[in-house]
């Protein structure tokens, strides 16, 4: 069942030191930066977290990293043009990377959330990506053995989401949010609106309810624009 | 088109445009594939999928068309065509890997006379990794074009006999695009669709495998 707070301090209050977080977004679309920013203020540390990227620019994911409050990332594509913050710290050795193909990220976070204990993806065959993981030839084809990835909180940007905690997304910010709403053990998701039960057409519903653990309405979230190129 | 000179980016990319089929479902990989979808004819049916969760996407968005939720795999900001449809990134990479798309154009930095990729990481020390989709698109379209300059700086083919930056797919890559000249590859080995500004003779000096004109 949802719980609908009124801050995204509330929101974020009991994620502890050492957590694993995933948080939603591609580059800077549909990326959680209120809910992001409220748990730099709240100060847990020694963070485990899921995303794409690594940060962009000064707010955000950015601005956890820069606050030192992450010890792992798991991601497919840190380095971009405005990732300096992440840069400097990998680095200087302040922070561990887990390089992930995104598609193998991607399904990594689903199968944790469909009850999955592993699949054979081609991806990664052959690669430095895949050294020292199972491998398995099927019908012919090779493929490698992942394992599922699994958080403790996950933190959503949607668009629209109901008393009941179904939820829309806009665009391209959909991307990670229906996956990781389903593989964390608590999914926070802020939203534009809420809206009562009735108000968003069944048929439109993107992530069902029954993913949605805590809800914070924040209507004029920011999208940082995206640095030009990567 | 009758190329005398080596084509410019422009001309490479209206050439490999113009070899995607009408109808074709196509993934435009970051940098200079994404100039390809300035060159394919508008009406002729082809959808371009972004890796981020969209089919249909159409060209860069300016002015009040920009909408910060709704970008290409670059981080570009583009626009939505009549018909687009959008989905997470698991069905997205189920896309891909599903063998759902026609083909996709990858930049490169070596590819074997194998069909092997390497394009996502140089292996340099202090070099930052990244990968993002390269590896699940290179496996997963049912064809993957590389589209790339022929030479290195220091005028080294990067086609080669095996790939010595880290790889990025075995065996995937079916056709070449370059500057020179475009290349098939399939078991039998690498052959030579057509040259620019250069005979097949000069480019099999330039490119230590075995070619065959077509």
């Amino acid at each position: 069942m949802v719980h609908i707070v009124a801050t995204v301090d509330d929101a974020v209050s009991d994620i502890p030191d050492g957590a694993t977080v995933m948080i939603g977004g591609f580059g800077t679309a549909g990326q959680p930066v209120e809910l992001i920013e409220a748990l730099v203020r709240q100060g847990a540390t020694d963070l485990t977290v899921i995303n794409n990227n690594a940060g962009n620019g000064e707010v955000g994911l950015a601005a956890l990293v820069a606050a030192g409050r992450i010890r792992k990332i798991i991601c497919s594509f840190p380095r971009q043009s405005d990732s300096h913050h992440f840069d400097e710290k990998y680095r200087a050795g302040e922070i561990e990377l887990e390089l992930v193909p995104q598609g193998n990220l991607a399904e990594r976070v689903r199968a944790a959330g469909a009850g999955i204990g592993g699949f054979f993806t081609p991806t990664g065959y052959g690669t430095p990506l895949a050294e020292g993981k199972e491998t398995r030839e099927i019908n012919g084809r090779y493929y490698v053995l992942e394992y599922p990835i699994h958080a403790d909180f996950a933190l959503i940007k949607a668009h629209v989401g109901d008393e009941a905690g179904n939820l829309t997304y806009r665009k391209t910010a959909r991307n990670f949010g229906p996956i990781m709403a389903s593989a964390a053990r608590t999914a926070i998701v802020q939203v534009a609106r809420i809206v009562p039960v009735g108000q968003i057409d069944p048929e439109n519903v993107v992530t069902p309810g029954i993913h949605t653990n805590r809800m914070v309405a924040v209507p004029a979230a920011r999208t940082p624009e995206p640095a030009v190129g990567q | 088109m009758k190329a005398t000179n080596r084509l410019d980016r422009d001309e490479l990319a209206a050439l490999v445009a113009r070899d995607i089929p009408a109808g074709s479902y196509v993934n435009l990989g970051i940098g200079q594939p994404t100039r390809v979808s300035n060159f394919l004819a508008l009406g002729n049916g082809v959808t371009l999928h972004t890796e981020n969760g969209m089919l249909g996407m159409g060209p860069e968005a300016h002015g009040d068309e920009i909408d910060l939720d709704l970008i290409n795999a670059g981080k570009i900001p583009v626009t939505e065509l009549p018909g687009a449809s959008y989905f997470h990134h698991a069905d997205s990479f189920a896309m891909m890997r599903g063998g759902h798309l026609d083909i996709c154009v990858l930049g490169a930095y070596q590819v074997s006379q194998h069909g092997d990729l390497a394009n996502w990481h140089t292996g340099g020390v202090g070099d930052i990794p990244a990968v993002g989709g390269a590896m699940d698109l290179a496996i997963g379209a049912k064809d993957t074009f590389v589209m790339m300059s022929l030479l290195t700086r220091e005028g080294q083919s990067k086609i080669v006999p095996e790939c010595t930056y880290p790889l990025t797919g075995l065996g995937c890559v079916s056709r070449v695009y370059t500057d020179l000249a475009v290349f098939l590859l399939d078991s039998s080995g690498v052959t030579v669709r057509e040259t620019f500004g250069i005979s097949f003779a000069e480019l099999a000096d330039l490119v230590p495998v075995p070619l065959r004109p077509s």
